[in-house]
């Protein structure tokens, strides 16, 4: 809470330093002549008060749900934020659930053979995709499948309202993009993981009962192991969010990311301000959630306390 | 007596520079790993005196010399990107920029955040939590606003600017790694012997704390170094480095984007340079970590 509460008074700050009055963004250049016009409209917006009275102002509507009007549009910026959610929440979440899916079964793999041929094979690759930004694996995928293979648009968003196969073939190479660096990550969290759990002297009893390795692997080691995964996913978060900024770039999705970009560049300070504060809301509750998910599933921690 | 002197041969092994003894040691895959960053170095740091190398600026196209778009060949390595400059030259000074901004956060992020986190760590506290809360309110903050703002407020965006501000925002993280290592080490015995001996506070921080965390920060900062060139990268293509025309591997990429259906070679060469850089760094900083490991085991 306290962290939220710094974050938005530091964005506050900064974007307040900004150069350029906001009065350019509300009154084109010519109308300034008239004074008293300029005057009113600066009134109106609350420009004249003294920074910590706006800050108080705006911290006053944001707990109420209102983080005011963009600038630029004069839309409500949370009503833009709603707006790109589903967009920038869906690619997310593909990214994670395609992620872990490829990767737990790559992580069993490597661990269950650990120092094999094949286990160096997946580190080693695993260390390589680690080595690849977004906007590279993006660019690769879509010279690729858009433009020589003509399988995925290349660029653009179809909304899941209007056409569900659409929406897929929008979300897969964006998606794609930013799962190559998940995968190592999560593959190589299971297996360094797996490996230790797969020492320990429950699963020697479980080998000694004549269970299967299949059924030792995915009952008795992995599900210790997914703790550590769960951890890890929960903290990757705030990344991928930096990441979705890129990808929304390079794709030219309409998600929030972009629309920070065009705030940004715009001189939107309110949309700026907005959106910042509600990504750092969306880390932090991120980061709480993962610790009550964490002492939820392990009961060893509940105890230790 | 001859013959005695020869049989000493197996020392020879010991007498060997320590250098190559350290390569000796290294798979290939680090080797050639090794190799390429020192080459990469070395280019980028005697760019202007490499003969042959041309202006990553000239536009060769508008004196009626060399086409835009050329792909790989004799007298340009690489080609040309969409401007008719020679690719080649424009990665070995576009190394400059992310080499510099690495740099710039691994020496901030050491000397401060290592200060500060061994700092809080030893002597915990109040001092402690405090200074661990701007940590996390830094964390929070969406370091791209950070960056815009000052870039902005400074009205340019040159090397020196986007270095001091990553290495800024980079501090955090190592104060963090510090601290926890601080912590671990300001449990152990030589610590508890030297308080009890009396020696002042502020030597045992320098002289017993520091020394130990150092080790572990200098391995993160390996791995951290290809975090930042990877962070540069992204703000280069999204056209928030360093000013054109100084070029950048990412501004690059960003630039060739457009003639992508044309010409993929503008784009693929800094990707290239771009993906074995970090994939060098990641490698030899997770050998230097597994060589580290296995001696402080041996202990």
């Amino acid at each position: 809470m306290a962290t939220l509460l710094a974050v938005s008074f530091l964005t506050f700050l900064l974007v307040n330093l900004l150069p350029g009055d906001a009065i350019n963004a509300l009154i084109p250049i010519e109308a300034q002549q008239d004074q008293e016009y300029v005057a009113q409209v600066r009134a109106e917006w609350g420009l004249d008060d003294p920074m910590l009275v706006r800050y108080g102002k705006w911290l006053g509507d944001a707990v109420r749900g209102d983080l005011g009007d963009s600038i630029v549009t004069s839309r409500a910026v949370s009503g833009e934020i709603a707006h790109r959610i589903p967009v920038t929440g869906e690619l997310m979440i593909v990214t994670v659930v395609f992620s872990v899916l490829m990767a737990v079964p790559l992580g069993v793999v490597s661990a269950y053979r650990e120092g094999s041929r094949i286990d160096q094979f997946i580190s080693g690759s695993a260390q390589f995709a680690l080595s690849v930004p977004g906007f590279v694996a993006g660019l690769l995928f879509i010279y690729v499948f858009a433009m020589k293979l003509g399988w995925f648009p290349a660029t653009g968003w179809t909304r899941i309202s209007n056409s569900i196969s659409g929406n897929l073939m929008t979300v897969t190479l964006p998606a794609l993009s930013l799962s190559v660096i998940e995968v190592a990550v999560y593959a190589r969290v299971v297996r360094s993981d797996l490996v230790a759990t797969l020492k320990e002297d429950y699963i020697l009893s479980a080998k000694s009962k004549g269970l299967k390795d299949g059924f030792i692997l995915f009952r008795h080691a992995l599900r210790p192991s997914s703790l550590t995964l769960i951890t890890v996913v929960g903290l990757n978060i705030g990344l991928l969010l930096g990441g979705t900024v890129v990808v929304e770039f390079l794709f030219a999705l309409p998600g929030l990311g972009k629309r920070l970009l065009d705030a940004i560049f715009q001189r939107d300070f309110m949309m700026v301000q907005g959106i910042t504060v509600f990504v750092a809301m969306v880390y932090v509750v991120v980061n709480t959630l993962v610790d009550v998910v964490y002492l939820v599933v392990d009961p060893r921690i509940r105890k230790a306390d | 007596m001859g013959a005695a002197v020869d049989t000493v041969e197996p020392t020879a092994a010991v007498r060997r520079p320590w250098i190559r003894r350290f390569v000796a040691k290294m798979p290939w895959t680090t080797r050639f790993c090794a190799s390429w960053l020192i080459v990469i170095v070395t280019a980028t740091v005697f760019a202007d005196l490499i003969p042959g190398l041309a202006d990553p600026n000239y536009q060769g196209f508008l004196f009626g010399d060399g086409a835009t778009n050329e792909g790989p060949g004799l007298s340009h390595f690489l080609g040309t990107d969409n401007n008719s400059r020679d690719i080649l030259a424009r990665i070995v000074y576009g190394a400059r920029v992310s080499l510099t901004v690495a740099l710039a956060a691994v020496f901030m992020g050491v000397v401060f955040g290592g200060f500060f986190g061994s700092l809080v760590g030893f002597v915990r506290g109040k001092t402690d939590s405090t200074v661990m809360a701007v940590v996390d309110v830094i964390l929070a903050f969406p370091g791209l606003v950070l960056l815009l703002t000052v870039v902005t407020l400074l009205g340019r965006r040159d090397l020196v600017v986007i270095a001091a501000v990553i290495g800024f925002l980079s501090i955090p993280p190592y104060t963090r790694v510090a601290r926890a290592n601080a912590l671990s080490i300001s449990r152990r015995e030589f610590v508890t012997a030297a308080r009890a001996i009396g020696t002042k506070k502020r030597t045992i921080l320098f002289r017993e704390v520091i020394p130990n965390v150092l080790p572990t920060l200098l391995a993160y900062a390996m791995v951290n170094a290809a975090v930042i060139i990877l962070l540069e990268g992204a703000l280069a293509f999204l056209g928030l480095s360093v000013e054109p025309p100084t070029s950048s591997w990412g501004t690059m990429v960003n630039a060739a984007r457009v003639d992508l259906q044309i010409n993929v070679w503008p784009a693929v060469w800094p990707s290239l340079a771009l993906v074995f850089t970090v994939y060098s760094l990641n490698n030899v900083g997770d050998w230097l970590r597994r060589l580290r490991s296995v001696r402080s085991a041996a202990l």
